[in-house]
């Protein structure tokens, strides 16, 4: 491992200032991905700027209803918190479905948002790798790639994002809060003239399709930091659920993974609202928003869940190796509609 | 008569305290003072040779000792085992294969040098996937050690007559032992009197020291190597692996003791592997189920550096009552790393295959496939035509039958989306047994010590043996305490094939018995410096006995298969046991329970997959390598039927390290078969060949 300098910071502010006056700066949370990374040889920065410590491990109501989870918040204190557990269960259940008893307790919610492809190319630096060094080839294409991606990949990358988490909140709509960035110690661009220094992101825009640039995961700009996640307001009488495929009952990256919301209006057994995102299958979670549009205001009867389903996936481009994960996608994604309408049907004729 | 109440009694381990505690001491927790760190460089082609290596870079950064190259490093005497020979030439024989060594004051400042060294290769076209018509392939001498191809009668044109008849393909990946504790070693080297102390992560420190002898061509009495605990090996430390020899090479260079620990993603390539098989087998039967011909053609792949032969059509030579057979291995040289052993080498994949392939038979004859195994067992060794010493399958079939609910379980049952299903194995590993030696010492105080280079890799080994002598001198087990793992103690077999307990347990029971007599010949109290016996049991091992010796097991596994996903949940497994005396219910329960778990994963989640383009392993870490955890294993239930077989060894033992993992891939494949009606040949059952036979 390359010697590295450190320097914690014990505030937004400081941490803003840290990064912009070290050279090669990276911010550390729980350090579960980056330090492996740094490691193998694969992260090399010169200046580690812990965050875990910043006061910013809340999780309560907004105004006006909705969650605020913060960045340094733990995956297990989350995915264990009434309010959480409460409002937004396919949050817990996403978290729970991640990394082992131990990697929970200690990895951050910002962390996990920006951790890294699991792809073993990347994770070896003998081999090309167009996300860790820009213009040297793709060694998965060539190579094993059973996990790849079917969905929105490039001939520059087909790595997969293994977050969970990260599913569920492209599911939700939720939003994530950004602070600081070029060094300036807040951009505050969110237009809410607030003076905070924050801005916002829908979930489904933070992470990126890797299209010519790969080596961008996400949206976040130099220097910014992931200060909160932001859920909105559960609609009444919406169902949810969180279902992942791996190689092993536990402690394994998804295969597939789905998140998936369905309101139903009672009067008439429509789809109201539904969000179906899709985990495992692109470089970031993958919001299916053709079966979405199809199934919105129609009854989800097993025909139209069908048809629904298969447009969003008959998109997918499989690679020699992983043309089990269309199936297996289409499998999940049929299976969580009809779950969930179930469930929505059961749920209004309760009291 | 002495009361015998140590051995058969439930004890815990003897050194649980000083794991539990921190106190007890492994290859890489010695740090002599002085202690410098080394990290091996692995070759980045699959194929080809050095031509330079640039230490420039990594000699500027601070702390590093030295970086050895293939062009500097220290001459190494001969040894049986090529890939010992280490940066001895500039050869790529595959990916991973060590190309330079950096040492420096610290593991970080080591681990910085060894990603600093250039290496400049010249490529050469590689071939490392193994097929079954690959031109390469042919017969060798031997498998395993035993003869690679064996033929009774004319097997082909008996199963060309068989009424019934299957052939079918069974393909077992690539696996790899992966013990918790990867492998490690400290070197100390007293240039002034000449004498090398090394710690090593290792199931023979004898082995391991008759190697570094000739290797650094050293009287073996200037040697001493420790491996007082190791954290399990599974046969991947069976025999002495580059890390020791590194570490040495490394403290003969500096002066200065040296510590290697051999990073968990290197494992893949440099401590072997289990080879991929595949297994072509023949099943000839009449409608009663009655074989009448067995062909069963393993091709598997070794290395470029040297031959190891996995012989996984050995075990069908012990199996079933058959007349025309033919067991044969064909091997391909590859540009891969050299496979090796791993637990129940050959019994381990040849038994999914067989086991399979005799369930398929059942379904084609409509045959129960526990009656199916009954018709066939046999009045003699097949292969050998010599009588059991003890054999008890059918007892095992039956009262695992019995306890497992079998005859209600017989339908596939579905729920929901879930297929459920049930599937049985039959398993198998041979009785081995060595020469060893042990001393046996009396104290004025009352206590005893045993002292024997036997291993305990985790398996309760120690405690065992404290057992033995316990019985053999008819004392409390309390008094008796055991000193193991060194070079420096009386000489015994390694932990291997399973035959460690029986080995080591006959001398430590003579040297025991001897001192018993010594004690009851003595007159008055004991000298200070006690009383000593030894016994040494080169010649009893030495005669051959006219017995075919083999444990023998069932194992039963219930399955669900979800339609939806593809994934395979294991409910419950259950396993009989004939396998003579047990010793101690609870490190044996241990280690059938293991083996079980072992078995499971290599059905259902592990395997290592060949870089088709880069040459080596893709799953190289934990994350990736797929053992089972604790979600995956289910409720598992191990028993074993009182086998009193007086054709052993003193102990009545059969050893148990290994049947645990013979056939539970079988047994859970059989199951998912039952559940699904479909018929998967290729390990793991992975969700992805589970939705594609589901179609």
């Amino acid at each position: 491992m390359k010697p590295f300098g450190y320097v914690r910071a014990g505030s937004l502010r400081e941490a803003a200032a840290a990064y912009a006056a070290h050279p090669d700066p990276r911010y550390l949370g729980g350090g579960t991905n980056l330090v492996d990374l740094m490691k193998l040889g694969v992260e090399t920065p010169a200046t580690l700027i812990d965050v875990s410590r910043l006061p910013l491990d809340a999780v309560e109501e907004r105004p006006g209803g909705g969650l605020r989870i913060g960045a340094t918040a733990r995956n297990s204190d989350v995915a264990a918190h009434p309010l959480v557990r409460t409002h937004h269960p396919l949050v817990s259940r996403a978290l729970l479905a991640g990394a082992s008893g131990q990697l929970r307790n200690i990895a951050t919610i910002g962390g996990n948002l920006l951790q890294r492809t699991r792809c073993p190319y990347f994770q070896d630096v003998s081999k090309a790798c167009n996300k860790r060094l820009p213009g040297t080839g793709c060694a998965a294409l060539e190579g094993v790639h059973r996990e790849h991606a079917v969905l929105g990949h490039s001939a520059h990358c087909i790595a997969t994002h293994p977050s969970d988490l990260a599913v569920a909140l492209a599911a939700l709509d939720a939003d994530i809060e950004l602070y600081g960035g070029d060094g300036s110690g807040g951009t505050d661009d969110d237009g809410d003239g607030d003076g905070d220094g924050t801005r916002t992101v829908a979930a489904t825009d933070f992470h990126r399709l890797p299209g010519d640039h790969p080596e961008r995961d996400t949206v976040i700009r130099p220097g910014e930091l992931v200060t909160a996640v932001l859920l909105p307001a559960p609609a009444p009488g919406a169902v949810s659920l969180y279902r992942k495929v791996r190689d092993r009952a536990s402690y394994a990256f998804a295969l597939a993974s789905v998140a998936a919301v369905l309101d139903l209006d009672p009067a008439t057994g429509r789809v109201r609202h539904v969000a179906l995102a899709l985990g495992g299958l692109a470089h970031r979670p993958w919001r299916a928003t053709t079966a979405e549009r199809a199934l919105t205001g129609a009854v989800p009867d097993a025909d139209t869940v069908r048809r629904a389903v298969d447009a969003e996936l008959d998109r997918a481009r499989p690679l020699r190796d992983n043309a089990h994960k269309v199936v297996l996608a289409r499998n999940l994604a049929r299976d969580a509609l009809t779950t969930l309408t179930t469930l929505a049907a059961t749920a209004r004729r309760a009291p | 008569m002495p009361p015998h109440t140590a051995l058969g009694t439930a004890t815990v381990r003897a050194e649980g305290p000083d794991k539990l505690s921190g106190a007890a001491r492994y290859a890489a927790d010695h740090t002599p003072p002085g202690c410098a760190y080394a990290v091996p460089v692995p070759a980045t082609v699959p194929h080809g040779r050095v031509t330079a290596v640039d230490t420039v870079a990594a000699l500027r950064l601070p702390g590093v000792l030295a970086v050895l190259t293939p062009h500097d490093a220290l001459r190494l005497g001969p040894s049986d085992d090529a890939t010992l020979q280490i940066l001895q030439d500039t050869a790529v024989p595959h990916r991973g294969w060590c190309v330079a060594l950096a040492i420096a004051d610290t593991p970080e400042a080591a681990q910085a040098a060894a990603q600093a060294v250039r290496v400049d290769y010249a490529a050469e076209p590689h071939d490392v996937l193994l097929r079954e018509d690959h031109p390469d392939a042919r017969t060798p001498e031997e498998a395993g050690g035993f003869p690679a191809h064996r033929e009774r009668g004319d097997p082909d044109a008996a199963l060309a007559a068989a009424p019934v008849r299957i052939e079918r393909i069974y393909t077992v990946p690539p696996l790899h032992n992966h013990p918790m504790e990867p492998h490690a070693a400290t070197a100390l080297w007293d240039a002034a009197t000449g004498r090398l102390t090394v710690y090593d992560s290792s199931q023979g420190a004898g082995t391991v020291r008759t190697a570094l002898a000739s290797l650094f061509d050293l009287p073996a009495e200037h040697v001493t190597v420790v491996s007082e605990h190791v954290g399990g090996g599974f046969g991947c430390k069976g025999t002495p692996r580059p890390h020791v020899v590194l570490a040495v090479m490394a403290a003969r260079h500096t002066g200065r003791p040296v510590k290697l620990v051999l990073p968990r993603r290197q494992l893949a390539a440099t401590v072997g592997h289990r080879a991929p098989t595949l297994q072509r087998i023949g099943l000839g039967a009449r409608r009663d189920g009655t074989l009448t011909a067995y062909t069963h053609t393993v091709t598997t792949h070794t290395s470029r550096v040297g031959e190891f032969v996995e012989p996984a059509a050995v075990p069908g030579r012990v199996m079933y009552a058959v007349p025309d057979s033919r067991t044969t291995h064909r091997v391909v040289a590859l540009d891969v790393p050299t496979p090796s052993w791993m637990r129940a080498p050959g019994e381990t994949p040849g038994m999914y295959a067989l086991e399979s392939a005799m369930d398929e038979l059942a379904d084609e004859l409509g045959m129960d496939p526990i009656e199916l195994r009954i018709r066939n067992e046999p009045a003699v060794e097949p292969d050998s035509g010599r009588p059991f010493s003890s054999r008890h399958l059918v007892e095992c079939l039956r009262e695992g039958a019995d306890r497992f609910g079998w005859a209600a379980l017989r339908t596939p049952r579905r729920d929901g989306p879930l297929l459920c299903g049930v599937g049985v194995a039959a398993a198998t590993y041979p009785v081995w047994v060595a020469a060893s030696s042990a001393r046996a010492h009396a104290r004025p105080d009352g206590s005893y010590l045993v002292e024997i280079d036997a291993t305990d890799l985790g398996t309760g080994a120690r405690t065992v043996l404290t057992q033995v002598a316990a019985d053999a001198l008819g004392v409390p087990l309390a008094s008796v305490t055991a000193a193991i793992g060194s070079s420096d103690l009386p000489a015994a077999l390694l932990a291997g094939g399973s035959a460690g307990t029986a080995s080591w347990g006959w001398a430590v029971h003579d040297a025991c018995t001897a001192l018993a007599a010594a004690l009851a010949r003595h007159r008055g109290p004991l000298p200070p410096e006690g009383l000593s016996a030894s016994a040494d049991t080169t010649e009893q091992a030495k005669q051959k006995p006219p017995y075919a010796r083999h444990a023998f097991g069932a194992h039963f596994a219930e399955v669900r298969v979800d339609t939806v996903t593809g994934e395979v949940r294991v409910r419950r497994m259950l396993g009989v046991y004939a396998a003579g005396r047990i010793l101690n219910p609870t490190t044996a329960r241990s280690q059938f329970v293991g083996g079980m778990i072992m078995g499971l994963g290599m059905a259902l989640t592990e395997h290592s997959t060949v870089d088709p383009v880069h040459g080596d392993f893709v799953e190289c870490d934990l994350a990736s390598y797929h053992v089972p955890v604790h979600a995956d294993v289910p409720d598992i239930e191990a028993h074993w039927i009182d086998e009193d077989d007086p054709h052993l060894n003193p102990t009545g033992g059969k050893g148990i390290g290994e049947i645990g993992i013979v056939g539970v891939a079988a047994a859970i494949g059989n199951a998912v078969s039952h559940a699904t009606g479909r018929r998967l040949r290729e390990l793991p059952l992975t969700p992805d060949r589970i939705l594609a036979a589901l179609g």
